[in-house]
């Protein structure tokens, strides 16, 4: 077997390929549906049902996929740029602490001028935490998979550590939580009552804003050119170094608005479970959605109806909701291994 | 061995198209052709790495298993490519015992390997050292490695792929004088080329391809350099005209500089200076600092020591976008890893310099036509075929995406232009029209230094020629003061070491 190179793929096949992805996404995940002793199709429409069955499900989707959407985001413009940051969940911390320390009443200000300035503190925190792995990786050539991954564990004990000192409610019972967010530092439900929040309309404006940046100015076509060639990019005058803490600024900003989202909009104030690894997700999210930022919106939604759908099912019928898992996981493998099908072909012999 | 009916499609495209040809015992035949003709696929067939579309390959007549390349091995058949396939930090011996025996064999028998080796050496006066470390030989030794390797193998028939690439003229001279006495042993070869004047030193007879088609077949001796030029491109090419000098001040000059090591050989204390309206040529064998001076004047590397002075001021601040701002036209050596990205488009491509430049970007937003009009401008100006300005530029041919990353660097008539190997690895109407539009550039007043491995493009254009060797460069002379084995002669050293001494 050998792999030979396809210049320029026809426009079938890069459609076809990742039809075939998710398909057999579902096969192997109605495999181990059937292990758990359930129908799959059956699995299936509860898991669509829950997904986007109703009113409530529907809103559910949306609101979880508000911060995979600012995460994916995070990871596609850092990955595009060939700089590796897989610290977006410790990002999405960072936002998350600037949101709880301006937001519970340091500050007193009406919310049109309090909001964005949270907002942009947050953005600020999390540029900051990656811009010393950036650094060091331009500076020292320091691995920033390590660096970045490392500081997540960083990060979540030092969240951990201000929730029992000096973050923590003093009305809390003794959880490590921290005091809610005042009024004037939540982010508005879009409908009264319900659970989706503004966060989610700043994520979808978030994702149209990257995808000008990456398509139509100057910056982004330097950080594709960093990205894909990064000593081509220096030969043309490029300050390679100088994009790559760039891109690190913008990625970590976005990530640390899932957090501000997270905290200001949906649960008024900091736990260590704010975030069940959507810095990692982000990954996912991204990968499917090939680093375009438009793409990103749609594969967040993807996981995270999946997420969703699967809580509910795993209510009804017997089935774990651990099959979530599996199916992004197996969602994401066989669309890479749909886009190297679109590039390359496969020749017995 | 013996090909019928070869024929090879990629996406569209037809690399070999039902090429037949023999090989006989004891013959060198060439196969001569412009890059893109198809030499290299169609050698990428006989030795098993592709799977041909149609036809089949034989050797001392049974058929190939296509695809196979361990088959090919088998049947005799060795293969040396352009880019060799040593392990640098294995020695001389284990590179050349490596595979030929079992992976669970307890015993290498070293002793019988070398001894075998000897043999090889001494009958076709192939001298390599079996105990050295690969790192640490010469590129001809290297090559001289990779053919006693294939003839370790009983290889009966021998492939060489652009085997004088990278040899200097008398290290060329060498191979040819061991592939005849390979052939007088009944050994046969098929070496590829597109350099006329080694196949008519060398070969036999000539299979020119053009198009992927065999478009001719000669004997060696019955043939021309006109006739082969004639078959291979299918029209006249007329050698480039160098016009009277319109020499200038100096544009740029280098005092004593030495470089860091990041870039190949560093430069050793060079002195150089160019002039307006002249070409200097710059001779050597690759990896004896080329790829340091190239750095140097892109703006990669600064000086360690030594000054660099753009007219009558020394730089201080060094870099690409310094040497860009400063009016330096470059071309990089190579142009798919550094002078290009391949997965960007030509558009792209053609604006990379100049993103952040008032014309193609305004408060940081890309100014989507100008850009656009800008590469369509270089495409037809430049003569680029492309299908358009959006194309991702990896699905050029090289000579097209020479000449994109030409038009980038003569855009704006710059006052210093770098070239560096202008012309290597294109096909012959790209090469004259490269040369071409140096000259012209010459002549509109531009200081141009031109780095060449090909002897002939460096007399063919340069007023005045340095040579390089080990980092360190030669005083310039005159073009028509010294001979072409004169300067092979110190491509090889020859005058360096006295220089050191004194």
């Amino acid at each position: 077997m050998r792999l030979e190179a396809i210049d320029a793929p026809s426009t079938p096949t890069t459609l076809l390929y990742p039809v075939g992805a998710v398909l057999v996404t579902f096969v192997v995940a109605s495999g181990l549906v059937m292990m758990a002793g359930a129908s799959p199709l059956a699995v299936f429409v509860l898991v669509a049902r829950g997904a986007a069955g109703s009113q409530f499900a529907l809103l559910e989707t949306l609101t979880r996929a508000t911060p995979l959407i600012f995460t994916g985001l995070a990871v596609a413009v850092a990955f595009r740029a060939r700089l590796w940051n897989i610290g977006a969940e410790a990002q999405l911390y960072a936002g998350a602490v600037v949101t709880v320390v301006l937001g519970t009443g340091a500050l007193p200000l009406p919310a049109p001028l309090l909001l964005p300035l949270i907002a942009v503190s947050a953005m600020l925190a999390g540029a900051l935490l990656l811009l010393g792995p950036a650094l060091l990786k331009t500076r020292f050539g320091v691995d920033e998979v390590v660096t970045t991954l490392l500081l997540n564990f960083v990060m979540i004990l030092f969240v951990s550590m201000l929730l029992e000192g000096v973050l923590k409610d003093p009305t809390g019972l003794g959880w490590p939580q921290s005091q809610r967010v005042i009024a004037e530092a939540r982010l508005p439900r879009i409908i009264e009552g319900k659970r989706l929040h503004w966060g989610f309309i700043v994520a979808i404006v978030s994702a149209f804003i990257i995808w000008v940046v990456m398509k139509k100015t100057a910056l982004g076509t330097e950080m594709r050119a960093v990205g894909h060639n990064a000593e081509a990019a220096r030969f043309a005058g490029i300050p390679v170094g100088t994009v790559i803490v760039k891109t690190a600024l913008l990625s970590g900003g976005l990530a640390a608005l899932a957090g501000f989202s997270e905290v200001s909009g949906l649960k008024g104030n900091l736990t260590l479970d704010l975030s069940p690894g959507f810095g990692y997700s982000g990954i996912v999210v991204a990968m499917l959605a090939l680093l375009n930022p438009v793409g990103v919106v749609f594969s967040a939604l993807f996981v995270a109806a999946i997420f969703v759908g699967a809580d509910a099912m795993s209510r009804s019928a017997q089935v774990p909701s651990y099959i979530a898992d599996v199916m992004v996981a197996t969602a994401l493998l066989t669309m890479v291994v749909a886009v190297m099908l679109t590039r390359y072909r496969i020749r017995r012999r | 061995m013996r090909l019928t009916g070869i024929t090879k499609r990629f996406a569209g495209l037809v690399a070999n198209d039902d090429i037949s040809f023999a090989l006989g015992q004891g013959e060198i035949v060439a196969l001569l052709g412009e890059n893109g003709a198809g030499k290299t696929t169609l050698m990428n067939i006989l030795f098993g790495h592709y799977v041909a579309d149609a036809g089949y390959v034989e050797a001392f007549g049974k058929i190939l298993p296509p695809g196979d390349p361990k088959a090919a091995l088998d049947a005799g058949i060795g293969m040396v490519h352009q880019h060799f396939t040593l392990a640098d930090n294995l020695t001389v011996l284990d590179n050349i015992v490596l595979g030929t025996r079992r992976l669970f064999s307890p015993r290498l028998d070293r002793a019988s390997a070398r001894k075998k080796i000897a043999a090889i050496a001494s009958d076709f006066g192939l001298a390599v050292d079996p105990g050295r470390p690969v790192g640490t030989l010469a590129v001809g030794e290297r090559q001289r490695v990779e053919i006693v390797k294939a003839l370790y193998r009983d290889a009966r028939v021998l492939i060489l792929d652009e085997p004088t690439a990278v040899l200097t003229p008398g290290e060329a001279a060498a191979l040819f004088s061991t592939l005849r006495a390979m052939a007088a042993r009944g050994l046969s070869v098929i070496f590829i080329s597109h350099k006329l004047n080694e196949v008519m030193a060398a070969s036999d007879r000539v299979v020119v391809l053009r198009g992927g088609r065999v478009v001719g077949e000669r004997r060696t001796a019955e043939t021309s350099r006109e006739d082969l030029a004639h078959l291979m491109v299918g029209r006249e090419v007329p050698p480039p005209r160098l016009g009277e000098a319109m020499r200038g001040g100096a544009r740029l000059r280098l005092d004593g500089v030495t470089t860091d090591d990041s870039h190949g050989t560093p430069l050793d204390h060079v002195s150089l200076e160019l002039r307006s309206g002249e070409i200097t040529g710059v001779a050597g064998v690759s990896g004896n600092g080329q790829g340091s001076l190239a750095a140097l004047l892109s703006g990669l590397i600064a000086p360690v020591s030594g000054t660099l002075s753009l007219g009558d001021a020394p730089v201080r601040r060094w870099s690409p976008r310094a040497a860009l701002g400063a009016g330096i036209g470059r071309i990089p050596e190579d142009r798919h890893t550094v002078g290009a990205i391949g997965d960007m488009s030509v558009a792209e491509n053609a604006v990379l310099e100049r993103l952040r430049d008032r014309r193609f970007s305004r408060a940081g937003f890309l100014r989507a036509d100008a850009i656009r009009d800008h590469a369509a401008g270089l495409i037809e100006g430049y003569q680029v075929k492309c299908p358009s300005p959006e194309a991702r530029i990896r699905l050029l041919s090289g000579g097209n995406m020479q000449k994109l990353i030409l038009g980038r660097a003569l855009d704006g008539d710059p006052s210093v232009i770098l070239a560096s190997q202008p012309t290597r690895g294109l096909d012959v109407g790209a090469v004259a029209y490269v040369q071409q539009q140096l000259l012209a550039a010459r002549a509109r007043g531009a200081a141009i230094l031109l780095i060449s491995e090909d002897l002939d493009e460096i007399f063919a254009l340069s007023d005045r020629i340095c040579v390089m060797f080990r980092g360190r460069m030669s005083e310039p002379f005159d073009r028509a003061s010294k001979t072409p084995a004169a300067i092979g002669a110190m491509m090889a050293g020859q005058g360096f070491e006295t220089e050191q001494a004194a």
